[in-house]
């Protein structure tokens, strides 16, 4: 059978068990739909949490990244992970033990303030829009390539999708279809990487493969090789950093305290039933994360050498069919520069502007015709970076029914955070902004459809931008990290660690911590993208790491303005006390 | 740092915020001495908790952006498993690490509220101090 036929059945067969598992589990009441009654398993939450978190960007976009920078995109492994440490041990048993449902619910009862609660609603809207819509571009990456159809399509079909799908049902469903989606992924991610490891090594663990000799009897080990490949076309040595250290760290920084402050991820802290849980939860949760995180650098390694065998100095008429299905998606394009129709790969980019601009002609060789500026480089390829994971069982020749699984892994992953997210932004609206602040008298069933209406909204929004996407998928992921860390970790930790913090200081330090990172990612991604660079960047830091500084600033404001406002009142003092120990959690509840 | 200091100020703090509690709450309590026992328990406990935190989150720092960034390429000298060490770091090791923090997080937590008599196990007599319930009743 056809690899699409196989992916069609493949991908038809996961959903049709999430649908099944979401009609089963269907909520009835507004606290079901929001955290499934406080009643899930730590283990059970891990898994879902896993999956939440793991994202389209996790599946496909990371170990691009990672094959083509090497050790420096190694900070996005570790910034992402690390974060949860920030998350286990900083915010999510106070969570769990203050007991409500959303983020802005803690905000607004621990800085007694209406303004506060909306200052962070706008803050976590503005998150998940930005991480939802890099979720929609790796939707629709999948679905351009078993679909062969154009990307925007793809993305078009993949938010028709996630509407229907996410819109049904609730945490509740969401929980155990997310435990059903970890599992897809998660074995759609391992089963190329052993395939290759083996391929390479014979070594089946993919983590150990990397570190191991290869096969071919060279006596060379993977990393050797790979630093051999790649140094010898131009590219940077693999294993060997070019970013500034004073950047890896704001960016290694941002990712983390932006992990901590994202909003779907601390709202399933809520669905254990106990304050130990939650603690529990979190290692769990980054255990199964790790299962995929430790495999992405041995997928990352063994991809980047695949690609550079079958494609470099092969002439496109002999290509394989790979190139050509995934040159129909718009997502790699080859230009024969010198003239000789074989292709040449090599550092810098090929085009001007990167992406390829196609016309409806073929070329020479059968093609795609691109309208691009051609730069004075040698490389004659695109490829796009996102496509690596999807593409590498194609490149490695692997099996029809493993490209069916990592199609049907991807869409999980995609599926299962844009799910979240659009939960959170509903929840959000719905719940904090409506009930809680305009329209305190509304019913649950009204309460509801405003949750509703808002996920509706939300996918435009989120197709959109997944249509004319600002960056790569990790990178606008990375953006939303940024703003997460600068607007709602700081008040958070500061509102469980200090009775100082008031009202004036948390909103302070919010808006200055949101604007300030926001301004400078727009003016150097937007406004002034010709200076992105490390010579002009404030202190060295890239718009990636720039949360770091944002969420400085938050806690200098907060601290400043605090001290020159009245202290919190003493109820908010008391209840600071309560969530501060762990005995007496009661379900998450509605007030 | 800022919650560190803060962390100091603790017993001036909860003192003030304890004195205020009784004044609002005072009819309602029937064990008047046994809530200034549990006071200086939650004190006694959330300040063993920022010393665990203190302790974790250093380690977490120092394998993050120590092992993970600061002396990476210093540490590529060593091997392991085929790994520059540095390397090994970045793509897998701190990683690990992490989860082990997260555990051993859990398992030290769960010992001291234990100890302090805080912990939310069912099967605990004194799982639920006075103070506790006083606070829940007004939220």
């Amino acid at each position: 059978m056809s690899a699409q036929t196989l992916s069609f059945i493949f991908v038809g067969l996961s959903f049709a068990l999430y649908i099944g598992i979401a009609i089963w589990s269907r909520v009835g009441s507004t606290k079901e739909f929001y955290v499934a009654g406080g009643g899930v398993h730590p283990v059970v939450n891990g898994m879902a949490t896993a999956a939440d978190w793991m994202s389209a960007a996790s599946f496909l976009s990371v170990a691009g990244i990672l094959a083509f920078t090497g050790r420096d995109g190694a900070v996005y492994l570790m910034g992402w992970t690390g974060g949860y440490v920030l998350l286990a041990l900083l915010l999510a048993p106070y969570l769990r033990k203050f007991g409500r449902f959303t983020v802005p619910e803690f905000i607004g009862d621990r800085y007694y303030s209406k303004l506060a609660r909306v200052v962070a609603v706008i803050c976590l809207i503005f998150i998940s829009f930005t991480y939802i819509a890099g979720q929609m571009r790796g939707v629709g990456i999948v679905f351009s390539r078993f679909l062969e159809v154009d990307i925007n399509t793809g993305v078009v079909i993949g938010m028709a999708i996630v509407f229907c799908y996410a819109v049904l049902g609730g945490m509740k469903g969401i929980t155990y279809t997310q435990v059903a989606q970890y599992c897809v992924l998660i074995f759609a991610f391992m089963v190329p990487a052993i395939f290759m490891s083996i391929m390479w090594t014979d070594n089946p663990v993919p983590q150990l493969g990397l570190g191991d000799k290869l096969n071919d009897g060279s006596g060379l080990s993977v990393l050797q090789k790979l630093d051999q490949v790649t140094t010898e076309l131009g590219f940077n040595t693999y294993t060997v950093g070019t970013r500034s250290t004073i950047d890896t760290l704001a960016i290694a920084a941002a990712l983390m305290i932006g992990t901590a402050g994202l909003p779907h991820v601390i709202v399933r802290f809520f669905t254990v039933p106990k304050v130990s849980d939650a603690r529990k939860s979190a290692g769990y949760a980054l255990a199964f994360i790790c299962i995929m995180y430790t495999t992405i650098p041995a997928v990352a390694a063994f991809s980047r050498l695949n690609l550079t065998e079958s494609v470099n100095e092969v002439a496109y008429s002999e290509a394989p069919a790979w190139i050509e299905k995934w040159e129909n998606t718009g997502l790699i394009a080859w230009k024969d520069k010198n003239g000789d129709g074989i292709m040449q790969y090599r550092p810098g980019h090929a085009f001007n502007p990167t992406k390829p601009i196609f016309t409806q002609d073929r070329g020479t060789y059968g093609e795609r015709v691109i309208s691009n500026e051609l730069t004075n480089t040698t490389n004659e390829i695109y490829v796009d970076r996102d496509i690596m994971v999807m593409a590498n069982p194609e490149i490695a020749k692997l099996p029809n029914w493993v490209i069916a699984l990592v199609a049907a892994g991807a869409v999980a992953a995609a599926l299962s955070t844009a799910a979240g997210l659009l939960l959170v932004i509903s929840s959000s609206v719905a719940h904090d902004l409506m009930k809680r602040t305009f329209m305190p008298n509304i019913s649950d069933k009204k309460e509801l459809l405003f949750a509703r209406l808002a996920a509706v909204v939300a996918i435009l929004i989120a197709g959109w931008f997944g249509i004319n996407p600002p960056a790569f998928v990790a990178q606008v992921v990375a953006f939303a990290f940024g703003m997460a860390a600068a607007s709602l970790f700081p008040p958070i930790v500061m509102g469980i660690f200090s009775k100082r913090i008031n009202r004036s200081g948390a909103v302070a330090g919010m808006l200055i911590g949101l604007s300030s990172t926001l301004a400078y990612i727009i003016y150097f991604n937007f406004i002034a993208p010709e200076i992105n660079n490390p010579e002009h960047w404030f202190l060295g830091i890239s718009p990636t790491g720039i949360g770091t500084i944002g969420a400085v600033l938050n806690v200098i404001a907060a601290v400043i303005v605090s001290h020159l406002t009245p202290a919190p009142p003493a109820r908010v003092q008391d209840m600071i006390d309560d969530i501060r120990i762990p005995a007496g959690a009661g379900v998450a509840h509605e007030h | 740092m800022n919650q560190h200091a803060d962390s100091k100020n603790q017993p001036e703090n909860e003192g003030g915020a304890y004195h205020h509690t009784e004044a609002e709450n005072l009819p309602s309590h029937s064990h008047h001495d046994e809530e200034i026992l549990s006071e200086i328990d939650v004190q006694a406990y959330w300040r063993a908790n920022v010393k665990v935190l203190v302790v974790l989150l250093s380690s977490w720092a120092f394998v993050s952006f120590g092992c993970g960034v600061l002396f990476s390429d210093w540490l590529d000298q060593f091997t392991i498993g085929g790994f520059p060490l540095g390397f090994w770091f970045t793509q897998q090791g701190t990683m690990l690490c992490f989860v082990a923090i997260i555990f051993i997080y859990h398992i030290w937590m769960k010992k001291i509220e234990r100890a302090h008599g805080v912990d939310d196990d069912e099967n605990s007599v004194e799982n639920q101090p006075v103070h506790q319930s006083d606070s829940r009743d007004q939220s």
